[in-house]
């Protein structure tokens, strides 16, 4: 698997996130401006250029204690400040399962 | 069932203790993640889109009921209460925490469970189909072949470490349930001219990015030899197998490009060279290891029993025999298989408590015994037909009673996004919506034998390829599309299937499937010929023309 | 890096040649494949000699000379590159090579037991720690399914000599 750091060319499309998986338990969690992981998106840092992304990407890789499998994820900016995930699959990890467990 | 004595406890007790200590180093960040990351997986431990996920090897799909009520505990304990049966008889669970695990391996290790070599460049479970030691008609139990591989490659410290994953399935029918022509080894037990046991011995069967059927390499390897040969095939492979690219890892690569008659030759002259190696199987290792698996004490019972002439007053009953209870090799019992696929139900999963339900079950009636299937279904090998009516009562109101084994419903899946970080689409959605429309037995009885498999993504782990109707998950625009095929079939007759035409959006998959089907139930020359018959005999066009006519 | 040889941290007596460069005067040598091929018998003068062979390179050129030799190193490029353990087993068990077997490359604890099954009894361990846990990591195992020239017994074995001696003691 290629690491994040070895794509050079890091370029995002829009306001972006850090996010991850919480190391001891899995969970989803995303990167804070404070070098801390939150299972909140909207205690994350949001990077809106390229090389800010790039260096986002690499300390949060460094932490591989707190979170693994770091990558950069578009997030969507609404009125408010409020911070929506910005494409089905980061939907899928901030809300869950799209389906129902048991027989519908 | 092969019962595990105190070598092979001892081992999975010590691979437990070797495992809690590599999670404390890497929780106290001694071991990167990057170092962590293969010891993990040899463990089955992958990280999904929510969590880590804990694949649980079920050696050949064989569980006691003991076992079946430690994995409910499992998920009841460390997971949320559910878990998944896979395409290679092994069941995950999605919601594991990495600091619980070595928890959970030492209950499950307690009952001669391990989840070793679920995951990574080693041997994976060595899958037989889930009928083995109870069909009718088989050479002889393969289960005990799967048993003696799986031993000589767990923590095997020449294979540990291959290019890539490597698969082994072994069938000993004639009909071939166990996929071995999809399996970077496939071996079909057989007996040759002079009534000797042996292998048909198959390499470089594969799905996923670069699908192939394998080749059969040699006709006949004598049971005695199966370790050796085996051993000098990984040995060729280990060496030259790619490592350059992880698309182009696999075994069927490294035959494709020599070859199959080159990459025979690199074998045979190997073979040669090990001359045994100290891995011909004597009889009496052979006779070991069969003397292990303990088969019921069977009553000799009648044929048709009063209970089931009886019980062929309730059309509900007969609509359920009919499709779920197949033959059994002795007269009077019965192969019973549980559907996983009710109407609007994920595929393949089980709840924690109808695990313990069907662990009650086989105690009560097949002798403690419960098989998994690669269709995620389950089954119960050992019914007394006589105990069909009262069983049926009892898995009807667990839900697992869905007369639909092998039917359009019986739908095959891969978790897909809902789960996985590799996929590029749903799939469980699709298959649960697939159920909803064709809900009604008697239309799905009228479509009959109809598979459809479903992967989220390119690596095929619903078998898409060999679906008779394949739908495999592409993305197009962040958008959820899908490419559908049709006449793939997965058994002795294995083959891809063609693509109909262009991807279609999710909003469409089921409107499309339907009128697949309405497009088989008007070409088809007879009742009886298969949806994949019909698609062999007229080829994808008839199919292409009725679907995409008003798209 | 730390040499683990017979179970212990040791002083490496050979000397890592790099590609191309001169040989030593004197002392134990490690010389890369590719130089040492160039002139053998030129090298072996040099008295106590060791081979660094690559993993992606068939043994048959080395075979020759493996009764002179005193070291064989092998690679593991990344630890997930497991080409030389089936080189281990080749030199071990199909030629007979009894001269020192060293792993060298990414080599970390969590393959120690799989490694000295293989047939390696030197080690160039990449961190202090793994290599000050080497003696209590190989004994992490006592069950052992599938015979190697370590000559453990195999599971299956044991379970015949449990079976011969019940039986003879009947």
């Amino acid at each position: 698997m290629t690491s994040p750091l070895e794509q050079k060319k890091i370029k995002i499309t829009g306001p972006s996130v850090v996010t991850g998986n919480r190391t001891w338990d899995g969970a989803v969690v995303y990167r804070t401006a404070k070098q801390g992981w939150s299972t909140a998106l909207s205690d994350a840092a949001i990077v809106s250029t390229s090389d800010d992304a790039r260096a986002l990407l690499a300390e949060s890789v460094a932490d591989d204690v707190g979170a693994v499998g770091a990558y950069i994820a578009p997030v969507e900016l609404r009125e408010g400040g409020m911070v929506k995930p910005g494409n089905l699959r980061e939907h899928i990890r901030s809300k869950g399962l799209t389906i129902d467990l048991l027989p519908a | 069932m092969y019962a595990y004595d105190e070598l092979d406890r001892t081992l999975i007790n010590e691979r437990v203790s070797e495992f809690r200590d590599q999670v404390k180093r890497r929780l106290s960040g001694e071991l990167t993640e990057e170092e962590f990351k293969m010891l993990r997986l040899q463990n089955g431990v992958y990280l999904q889109l929510h969590a880590y996920m804990f694949r649980v090897a079920i050696p050949y799909g064989t569980l006691s009921s003991k076992q079946l009520r430690r994995l409910a505990h499992v998920a009841r304990r460390y997971d949320r209460g559910y878990g998944h049966f896979t395409t290679r008889q092994n069941i995950q669970f999605n919601w594991i925490k990495l600091a619980e695990l070595p928890d959970a391996l030492a209950e499950l290790a307690e009952v001669g469970i391990h989840a070793m070599q679920t995951s990574g460049n080693n041997m994976r479970n060595v899958t037989s189909d889930q009928w083995a030691g109870v069909a009718p008609g088989e050479v002889e139990d393969p289960r005990i072949w799967s048993e003696i591989l799986r031993q000589h490659t767990t923590l095997h410290p020449e294979f540990s470490f291959l290019p890539r994953k490597f698969k082994i399935a072994i069938t000993a029918s004639e009909h071939d349930r166990a996929a071995i022509k999809i399996h970077d080894i496939g071996l079909r037990l057989h007996k040759n001219a002079d009534g000797e046991t042996g292998f048909e011995v198959l390499v470089g069967g594969g799905l996923g990015r670069t699908p192939f059927i394998a080749k059969t390499i040699k006709p006949f390897v004598a049971g005695r030899d199966i370790l050796s040969y085996v051993e000098a095939i990984l040995r060729v492979y280990n060496q030259y197998g790619r490592r350059d690219n992880i698309y182009k890892a696999r075994i069927k690569i490294l035959v494709h490009e020599l070859g199959i008659e080159k990459f025979a030759k690199e074998v045979d002259e190997e073979w040669k060279q090990m001359d045994g190696g100290g891995l011909t199987l004597d009889h009496s290792v052979i006779d070991e290891v069969r003397a292990r698996f303990s088969y019921p004490a069977y009553e000799k019972l009648p044929h048709m029993p009063d209970e089931l002439k009886q019980a062929a007053h309730d059309p509900l009953f007969e609509r359920w025999r009919k499709n779920s209870v197949a033959p059994h090799k002795v007269q009077g019992y019965s192969i019973v298989t549980l559907s996983l696929k009710p109407v609007g139900g994920p595929p393949g999963d089980a709840t924690a408590d109808q695990m313990d339900a069907i662990a009650d079950l086989a105690d009560k009636y097949s002798f403690g015994e419960i098989r998994v299937g690669h269709e995620q279904n389950l089954a119960l090998p050992h019914v007394a037909k006589r105990n069909l009516p009262q069983l049926w009562k009892a898995l009807d109101r667990l839900g697992l009673a869905t007369p639909n084994v092998n039917l359009v419903t019986d739908i095959i899946a891969c978790p897909g996004l809902d789960y996985c970080s590799l996929a590029n689409a749903r799939s469980i959605p699709i298959a649960q919506e697939l159920t909803r429309r064709f809900a009604n037995h008697d239309t799905a009885e009228m479509i009959g034998r109809l598979h459809i498999n479903i992967s989220g993504c390119i690596n095929a782990c619903g078998h898409h390829h060999v679906g008779h109707i394949g739908i495999l998950g592409v993305e197009k625009n962040g958008e959820e599309f899908y490419q559908i095929t049709i006449g793939g079939r997965a058994d002795e007759n294995a083959q891809m299937g063609a693509l109909i035409g262009p991807a279609v959006p999710y909003a469409e998959v089921a409107d499309v499937i339907e009128d697949i089907v309405e497009a088989y139930l008007a070409l088809r020359d007879r009742p009886e010929e298969l949806f994949v018959d019909t698609v062999k005999r007229l080829g994808v066009e008839p199919f292409k023309e009725r679907v995409y006519a008003t798209r | 890096m730390r040499l683990v040889k017979n179970g212990r941290i040791t002083t490496d007596l050979f000397v890592h040649v790099a590609e191309g460069a001169e040989l030593p005067g004197d002392g134990a040598i490690l010389v890369p494949a590719a130089q040492f091929l160039a002139d053998p018998e030129a090298v072996l003068k040099h008295g106590k000699v060791g081979v660094i062979w690559p993993n992606n390179r068939d043994l048959d050129d080395l075979v020759p000379y493996l009764d002179r030799l005193a070291a064989v190193a092998l690679v593991f490029p990344s630890f997930r590159d497991g080409r030389a353990y089936s080189q281990a087993r080749l030199l071990r068990e199909r030629h007979g090579y009894d001269g020192e077997l060293r792993a060298t490359g990414q080599v970390l604890r969590d393959q120690f037991v799989f490694m000295s099954r293989a047939g390696f009894d030197a080690f160039e361990v990449k961190k202090d720690a793994d290599a000050d846990a080497f003696a209590e990591t190989v004994k992490r195992y006592s069950v052992f399914y599938q015979p190697t020239g370590d000559g453990r017994v195999t599971a299956l074995n044991r379970r015949m000599q449990l079976r011969h001696s019940e039986s003879a003691g009947q």
